[in-house]
């Protein structure tokens, strides 16, 4: 979440996680949130104890947020143009009579 | 609206998300007013979260049961995380954690009332959990659906964590009133002693309530302070009906026409007093928020300096 911020007012804090849990095996990593810790281990330690008290995982990354480099959402419609008017890559774009089994 | 000229193709964006009921998220544009707001009611949401575990945690030590003491443990502990689940969404829109703690202990950031009041008997930790968190699901479940993204996802997560809150202290006031006369009249005692602090819980009433009708129009809020309170109202009456236990205020009763119960004026004096730092824990709680940030101090330097040296030789070992 907070990876689109910046760290604020420069005092000495320990740095901003993000944090990214897999429900169950068989699915994405999936963002939850953040938090603050010195280093990584203590990071993935605090992520444990913050965003799984119910199961809510099996496996978690933690990242740097100032690691992460995001899309602009201001250059949001030309930043994703390139697939606005590619309606051909959709199998739906494609008429095949209702006899023809199987596609 | 206080966009200027060159924002103005931001602000009308800003405005269609709202319109159209979909979440503005945190490097969208938005105006300066719609982002203090929200850092104000998440800051100050978070901040209850962390000041509330105090009046429960006292009590962690002398629960009557090995099963009371679990049990109370992992509700404080999800208080804490649900704090930190809030300023972590609070962080999303450029505020800063350090800032925010010593806005908190330094009384320039308010939190919610209630937690002002102390907890007498091992009944008022029941009471906490039935009323006090039942009256936060009851202001929350909307804010699942609240305008702004992080905040409305951090509510989902609080939401569902807050029923088991609720629950908990349900039974544990169940099982005391199904023992001695005693044990009865403490949870009584409990009961008339939070009943109208909680309803303070919804806020000043609308027609004073300064903030309301732009939060409302931003879809911060969902529902008024009057409506919330009147539906808590409605919802708590059959169970304290369930539990045994009256309710403090000779003028509840059922209005058939309204479809909904009539019930006192809230003492809106003592509210002001109590948020403007004059009730009866406002200095303590500050106070042990403040030895526990000081008393951290030495945890925090020590990792920071810790992770400092371990990168530094796993810079020199590459």
């Amino acid at each position: 979440m907070s990876m689109e911020t910046s760290t604020g007012a420069g005092r000495a804090s320990w740095p901003l996680w993000e944090v990214f849990i897999r429900g169950k095996r068989g699915l994405n990593h999936v963002h939850v949130g953040s938090l603050h810790a010195a280093d990584g281990e203590m990071a993935l330690r605090n992520a444990r104890d913050l965003y799984t008290r119910r199961n809510e995982g099996v496996s978690i990354w933690v990242v740097p947020s100032a690691s992460i480099t995001a899309s602009s959402p201001d250059e949001k419609d030309p930043f994703f143009a390139p697939s606005g008017d590619k309606v051909y890559r959709h199998p739906t774009f494609y008429d095949i009579p209702d006899n023809v089994p199987h596609m | 609206m206080t966009a200027t000229a060159p924002d103005a193709g931001l602000a009308e964006q800003f405005e269609r998300t709202i319109a159209r009921d979909q979440r503005v998220e945190p490097r969208d544009w938005m105006p300066e007013k719609f982002r203090a707001t929200v850092i104000r009611q998440i800051a100050q949401h978070a901040h209850s979260e962390i000041i509330g575990m105090q009046p429960e945690g006292n009590w962690i030590t002398r629960a009557p049961s090995l099963r009371r003491k679990a049990i109370l443990l992992a509700k404080v502990q999800d208080e804490a995380g649900h704090g930190l689940y809030l300023y972590s969404a609070c962080e999303t829109l450029g505020a800063d954690r350090t800032d925010l703690t010593e806005r908190l202990i330094t009384g320039r950031q308010k939190y919610s009332s209630i937690f002002n009041y102390p907890a007498l008997t091992f009944a008022d930790v029941g009471v906490i959990g039935w009323l006090v968190d039942g009256a936060a699901v009851c202001n929350q479940v909307p804010l699942c659906r609240s305008s702004y993204g992080p905040y409305a996802r951090a509510m989902i997560r609080i939401c569902k964590e807050e029923s088991f809150h609720q629950r908990q202290g349900y039974e544990l006031l169940m099982t005391m009133m199904s023992g001695t006369a005693g044990q009865r009249a403490m949870v009584q005692d409990a009961v008339d002693r939070w009943w109208w602090p909680v309803l303070m819980m919804f806020g000043p009433p609308d027609r004073e309530s300064a903030n309301t009708a732009q939060s409302m129009a931003w879809k911060i809020k969902r529902h008024t302070n009057d409506e919330l309170r009147q539906r808590f109202v409605d919802m708590t009456v059959p169970q304290a009906e369930a539990l045994g236990v009256t309710l403090p205020d000779p003028d509840l009763r059922w209005n058939p026409q309204r479809g909904a119960h009539d019930f006192g004026e809230v003492d809106w004096d003592e509210m002001k007093q109590v948020v403007a730092g004059n009730g009866p824990c406002n200095a303590e709680r500050i106070a042990q928020r403040k030895a526990a940030h000081d008393g951290g101090a030495w945890v925090r330097e020590a990792a920071a300096a810790h992770a400092a040296k371990k990168a530094g030789r796993e810079r020199t070992v590459a």
